[in-house]
């Protein structure tokens, strides 16, 4: 539970990580596989994800200067997937805290085990043991605490914490993260400082339905995500679809372009190319036509306006593709 | 840290400058930062380490790709963005007394004059005030207190007249070494709901815009987690932000900087299309009371404008409507805009003076 005394319980990809990074402690993430963009950027594309040359560069920076990466985007361009294939790229694991309202430490940091602590008391009460100090001792001792994920990223780094749609949580969570993203470092009353070995790589996102305050974004490097341009969408789509025709990826990638200039309630995102893309893959189409593309629409577009603005359109948008 | 060879520094210094006057509040942190990785990425990837580190929000990157690129192509500075300095600040007597006449008559008349003064203020429209009266208005206006309702939250507290609460019951059993002595009880918090305000900052309402918005700052004073102003009039533009100084004076001069369309035309379908995709269908608009400050007289398409207020509708909690023409004799809801959008309000609410406005108040509060 203190300082560097995090491998136990995580066993062997901790002890690879310490192996693997000699002598870096106090260094961010300093991994050979990331000696420049470049390099990131081929091992994100083996590990299936396409990134443009700003989302590499701020992939590359957030690791260098051990500062967390703040993302905004529309819903769908894979902010959120971007964090997975950085993991992935590592060998580390990821750790994702899901914002939402009401979001307090308890769910986001750690939490007493009561019923066990409980559990134990009563044990103990049952073998005769009444010294105080000792029922005490034994109450918070650490496996009666859950880590939830900003501690277990805390413990398991070097590891990959996503920390997802913070515009969903309340403004007083933002606090807690100020300090957390200041130091790497939690104080648990009882237990005492947690330190974090070395930095996690901390992406975190927002779908700017609230302002996130400045104070938390000024700890972060700030990256506007757009949709992908016509070219990498059509090469992210044939990568996540090795079977599907290239015609039909190509077809499909240039209708989803077509349709985001088409000032949409919710402009299909990449997640929502990629799903239309596979509906029409399992119905056995290795083109897009206008016909199918009318069964299939609901893959790419979820709003009812939507969808009646495009229906009509749908022909001479396919034709075009 | 290490910084990038010392004969960088003054160039990136210069960069910053412009970057600034651009209209990117880049502080000294994120200036140490861009060195930073600056120094990482190699003098040749200036842009994205300006970009990554220099910007904190989506519109910073528009103005700073104008900056870089201007700067990049060698163009010589403009003047400032924005006029620097205070902004120009009138001393205004308290009350009318200053405009009343000369002090040597019954000492009892200014007294009475002043609440009559006052009185008459709250019931004048805000078209016909003299600067003396408009001044008074933007002073009194000040010192309202916009909230919106509570909800119930997802959160508890503790409440002894609320339902059993099982973990703070078993807590409470920790501390007493494992014997049941007492019960705790909790109750769902409550928060204030998102007020959303939306103002028409176009010609023909030109004469409102400034205390609507002086409400919008008030209301972001209140509640600064949970009020977001909007203005619009060719084009839509979030100026909460800019509202969050706690001097109306400096924070309307702000807002004026960065809001591109006062007094021109108005296409209220499109602007309120856009609010909707950009802000509240991801969910800006969700669970809250927005309200629609415009006279509606709308150019483009009634059409379109109805299509975006029934989306609205469903979107938002409460949707109101504040027109500075409803108490106007003879007033019928016949712009072609105000009458397309009439079957989707909740309420239509009169905004042309004082008093109407702290009638929009209890509007927006009350629990519905």
């Amino acid at each position: 539970m203190r300082v560097g005394g995090t491998g136990s319980d995580r066993g062997g990809s901790a002890m690879v990580f310490v192996l693997a990074v000699p002598g870096s402690a106090g260094h961010s993430g300093a991994v050979s596989l990331t000696e420049s963009p470049a390099a990131l950027a081929t091992a994100l594309a083996r590990a299936g994800y396409l990134a443009d040359d700003g989302l590499t560069t701020a992939g590359f920076l957030a690791r260098r200067l051990g500062r967390p990466l703040f993302l905004e985007g529309e819903a769908g361009v894979g902010k959120t997937s971007f964090a997975s294939a950085l993991a992935a790229t590592d060998g580390v694991e990821l750790i994702r805290l899901q914002c939402y309202e009401g979001l307090d430490v308890a769910q986001a940091l750690y939490d007493w085990d009561f019923p066990r602590q409980i559990l134990h008391l009563r044990t103990l009460e049952a073998t005769g043991v009444t010294d105080a100090g000792v029922l005490e001792d034994g109450l918070y001792d650490r496996r009666f605490l859950l880590a939830r994920p900003l501690l277990r990223a805390l413990e398991s780094a070097p590891c990959v914490l996503l920390i997802d749609e913070v515009d969903r949580a309340d403004d007083e969570f933002e606090a807690y993260l100020l300090e957390l993203l200041a130091d790497w470092a939690v104080t648990i009353p009882e237990v005492g400082r947690v330190v974090a070995r070395t930095p996690p790589t901390t992406v975190i996102t927002s779908n700017r339905t609230r302002e996130v305050h400045d104070a938390l974004k000024r700890r972060c490097l700030y990256h506007w995500v757009d949709h992908p341009d016509l070219e990498r969408e059509a090469a992210i789509l044939r990568l996540r679809l090795p079977e599907a025709t290239e015609r039909l990826t190509a077809q499909v990638a240039a209708v989803a372009v077509r349709l985001r200039e088409m000032d949409l309630v919710k402009p299909p995102g990449v997640a929502e190319s990629i799903d239309w893309a596979q509906a029409l893959h399992v119905l056995g189409a290795d083109r897009l036509t206008p016909e199918l593309a009318e069964v299939t629409l609901g893959a790419a577009l979820k709003v009812r306006e939507d969808l009646d603005r495009v229906s009509p359109r749908l022909p001479a948008l396919v034709a075009e593709g | 840290m290490a910084g990038p060879a010392t004969d960088a520094m003054p160039a990136l210094l210069a960069f910053v400058a412009r970057v600034r006057r651009a209209g990117v509040p880049a502080s000294p942190d994120r200036v140490q930062a861009c060195a930073a990785a600056l120094d990482a990425l190699g003098p040749a990837q200036l842009y994205w380490a300006g970009r990554l580190t220099l910007c904190g929000c989506a519109d910073d990157v528009a103005r700073y790709d104008e900056a870089y690129r201007a700067w990049s192509d060698g163009v010589a500075p403009r003047g400032p963005a924005r006029p620097g300095g205070k902004p120009r600040r009138i001393a205004v007597p308290f009350g009318l007394d200053g405009e009343e006449g000369t002090a040597d008559g019954d000492r009892t008349t200014p007294l009475a004059a002043r609440a009559s003064g006052q009185e008459m203020l709250r019931h004048r429209d805000l078209a016909e005030l003299s600067t003396v009266e408009r001044d008074e208005v933007r002073r009194l206006l000040a010192l309202l207190r916009p909230a919106a309702p509570r909800r119930p939250a997802r959160r508890y507290r503790a409440a002894p007249d609320g339902r059993v609460d099982p973990r703070g019951s078993l807590v409470a059993l920790r501390r007493t070494m494992g014997e049941p002595v007492r019960l705790a009880y909790r109750r769902r918090r409550d928060r204030p709901r998102r007020l959303i305000l939306l103002v028409d900052v176009s010609g023909s309402m030109a004469p409102y815009a400034d205390a609507l918005l002086r409400l919008g700052h008030a209301a972001v004073l209140t509640a600064p987690a949970a009020a977001e102003v909007f203005t619009f009039g060719t084009r839509l533009t979030r100026v909460t932000r800019a509202l969050r100084h706690r001097d109306p004076d400096v924070a309307l001069a702000a807002a004026g900087a960065v809001v591109p369309d006062w007094h021109g035309g108005t296409r209220l379908g499109t602007a309120l299309g856009t609010f909707i995709r950009r802000y509240g269908h991801p969910g800006l608009a969700r669970r809250a009371i927005v309200v629609v400050c415009s006279d509606g007289w709308e150019r483009g398409d009634p059409a379109e404008l109805a299509a975006a207020m029934a989306r609205l509708r469903r979107l938002a909690h409460r949707v109101l409507w504040v027109t500075p023409h409803r108490d106007r004799p003879g007033f019928e809801p016949t712009a072609a805009g105000l009458a397309a959008v009439l079957p989707y309000l909740d309420a239509l609410v009169a905004g042309h003076s004082l008093d109407a406005l702290s009638e929009l108040l209890r509007e927006v509060g009350r629990n519905a």
